[in-house]
């Protein structure tokens, strides 16, 4: 049977702009396991913060390769990334030009207006 | 406000889309090709994993004519055969022109590998391994779009209104999610590529761009829809546990190579009892499947997740990696041992036969306003042949971009700037609506995707229908105009999601209107209350918008003439 007690995982996600100083919120969010990251993030802005900036299009098939963030200080695609009970972190990725929360200039400069 | 000019603008940069820009752009036209998320990465194209139908006869001997056989069979009386006959005959064109652009079709014998699948009567379906054909051909098709410097790509930017003027689509108004700003496009021609309407069900196999926006702007711009109740629903999507990193559509190759059990929630077989012959062989039609799944479910019989069991325990551990290689793999990583454990699936949405009513120029009867790929509406009637997806992606993008380049050369565009105030009221409203709490698009979406699993799904009966009916038409009059977005300029997805959710509001409506019209069961189309075809409805729907409601009529599919093409 499927374990159905309730776990809890929190993300603590780096908010902000490059032009703000940035700022840690946490979010708890039930765990079910063999949940990603990229489910999490997916559930707090249905449910918690619609704020909240995330770039992701193919949900779970690792296929279109937008998702990718520092999850716990590696870099990751928040799809594939397993969530596990507890605290995770969740940044944007350090060597892109930041947008906003983990939102990341992964644009090419000619797909640009 | 940005204002661009081009000749062709396609919505849209999956499969379909950067075909038609390719095609344009060898017609000599200048293209600007959008897309709501990264060119070439969003839409359905790169999460197929599967196989792409077409009579290039390398595997044994085949012909265009037995393939669109077999496509008016699946499809029940209901394809328009003018695009099914340009769907086969031109398909073998595109595969092997894919081949030249550097897709690695896989190969043995020194030709290339093709498989059979359901319903098809050849060995006709290509593929690239291992299950990688969705990326591997969006890859070949992003590297041709980049090489040509007649095509503009632009990325995170979503349309959100058709521009017409006396029947004629001068371009369009879309919303840039970088920085929440309007821009406008002005069209000789504009391609609506933006793919179906999974994403309107909670239920779903595609990526998250799926809202159905291409069937609304059609519909808000004044051209025809057809056939919207046909939505394909896939019998044994993946459910539990949960994998990540692979398509949920998966199963059903291994379910043909290997054979798999579809078992119970107290493991034992069942698709017999509901009238079929399963047996662990591929053998199930998808409606039975997905009938006897959820039947099972409804009498308490499910899997812990409302699904079934896929068994492949009696496959020996060589088997599954010599069928399936590094994806054995993969599994293992999600925990999943299929020589221990079975998986859960059950029906999911996963594609949709109807769609925009085009010409067999993929033209509506908006000049100027043309379809390309699923957005699309007639090709594959009350049911889809597994393989013919892609294979429709890329013709009927082809086709698109040609006619749309031709037409362009003998087009102007009469554009004025008062054509765009509607979209940019609509925007101006919304942005005024800033708060900080209150409910917000994503919330809806959510909702509405329970409501037309719930309602409208593969199962639907008339009482289910109106009340999903009533519910979209009460969240159009009192959620939509109601529901508050956060104050963010950059990268807002609340105004994305508004502007999806106005868009799903519309072709949920299109869909539970024609399902409830249609009192028979044929293919995709399955009411509880009305189980039998009949005969008298071997017709196709097709709903328009008048005076801002949506009202539909009858017509007798388009028929082939005899003797062979009648598209040219």
């Amino acid at each position: 049977m499927v374990d159905r007690s309730i776990k809890k995982a929190v993300l603590r996600v780096r908010r902000g702009t490059a032009n703000d100083e940035g700022r840690y919120n946490d979010f708890e969010v039930p765990f079910e396991e063999g949940m990603s990251v990229l489910d999490a993030l997916r559930w707090i802005r249905v449910n918690l913060d619609s704020s909240l900036a995330i770039r992701y299009s193919c949900i779970n098939a690792n296929a279109c390769k937008t998702c990718m963030a520092l999850v716990n200080g590696e870099v990751e695609y928040t799809c594939i990334a397993k969530l596990t009970p507890g605290i995770i972190t969740v940044e944007p990725l350090p060597k892109r030009p930041l947008i906003r929360d983990l939102v990341t200039d992964t644009v090419p400069e000619e797909e640009k207006l | 406000m940005p204002n661009l000019t081009t000749d062709v603008l396609i919505v849209g940069a999956g499969g379909a889309g950067m075909y038609a820009a390719i095609a344009a752009a060898r017609k000599g036209a200048s293209v600007l090709l959008l897309d709501k998320s990264l060119v070439g990465r969003g839409g359905a194209t790169v999460m197929a994993q599967m196989t792409v139908a077409a009579a290039i006869g390398q595997q044994e001997p085949d012909d265009w004519t037995i393939h669109f056989e077999d496509t008016l069979k699946a499809g029940r009386g209901l394809c328009n055969e003018e695009l099914s006959a340009l769907l086969c005959e031109e398909g073998p064109k595109r595969i092997l022109e894919m081949e030249q652009w550097g897709t690695r079709w896989a190969r043995e014998n020194g030709h290339i590998k093709q498989e059979m699948a359901p319903g098809h009567s050849r060995r006709r379906c290509c593929y690239v391994d291992f299950l990688n054909t969705g990326p591997a051909v969006a890859a070949t098709l992003r590297r041709k779009v980049g090489e040509i410097s007649e095509i503009r790509r632009i990325s995170n930017v979503t349309i959100i209104e058709i521009v017409t003027k006396d029947g004629r689509a001068l371009g369009a108004v879309g919303l840039n999610v970088l920085d929440g700003e309007v821009v406008t496009f002005q069209a000789k021609a504009v391609i609506l590529a933006a793919g179906g309407l999974t994403k309107l069900y909670a239920r779903n196999s595609a990526s998250a761009n799926m809202g159905g926006e291409a069937y609304a702007l059609a519909l808000w711009a004044g051209a025809e829809l057809v056939d919207m109740e046909f939505v394909q629903f896939f019998p044994i999507g993946h459910l539990a546990p949960r994998l990540v990193g692979m398509d949920p559509i998966m199963w059903d190759p291994f379910r043909y190579k290997l054979g798999g059990k579809l078992l119970n929630g107290q493991f034992e077989e069942f698709v017999d009892r509901y009238g079929g012959t399963d047996f662990g062989q591929y053998t199930a039609t998808r409606d039975l499947a997905s009938y006897a799944i959820l039947k099972e479910a409804e009498a308490g019989r499910g899997s812990p997740h409302g699904g079934a069991y896929l068994d492949f325990r009696h496959i020996p551990e060589n088997q599954l990696r010599a069928a399936f290689g590094p994806v054995i793999d993969r599994l293992l990583l999600n925990g999943i041992d299929l020589t221990k454990t079975p998986v859960e699936v059950g029906p999911m949405a996963h594609y949709h036969m109807g769609g925009v009513r085009v010409n067999n120029h993929m033209e509506t009867r908006i000049n100027g306003l043309y379809a390309a790929g699923e957005a699309v509406g007639g090709a594959n009637g009350a049911n889809r042949l597994s393989g013919n997806a892609i294979t429709e992606a890329f013709v009927f993008g082809e086709r698109a971009g040609s006619s749309a380049a031709e037409a362009a050369q003998h087009l102007h565009v009469d554009w004025e700037p008062k054509l765009a105030a509607a979209a940019f009221e609509r925007l101006n409203a919304l942005r005024s609506r800033q708060s900080s709490d209150g409910v917000r698009p994503v919330a809806l979406q959510a909702e509405l995707q329970n409501l037309m699993w719930e309602n409208a799904g593969p199962f639907r009966t008339g009482a289910k229908l109106a009340a999903a009916l009533a519910r979209i038409q009460q969240m159009q009059r009192d959620d939509l105009p109601n529901v508050t977005v956060t104050d963010e300029t950059v990268y807002n997805l609340d105004l994305l999601d508004w502007c999806e959710l106005r868009a799903m509001l519309t072709t949920a409506e299109t869909v539970v209107r024609s399902a409830l019209a249609r009192n028979e069961s044929r293919g995709a189309h399955q009411r509880e209350d009305f189980p039998d075809s009949n005969e008298s409805m071997l017709k196709n729907q097709v709903v328009e918008l008048r005076k801002g409601e949506i009202v539909s009529h009858w017509t007798a599919p388009v028929q082939l003439h005899p003797g062979g093409k009648s598209h040219g």
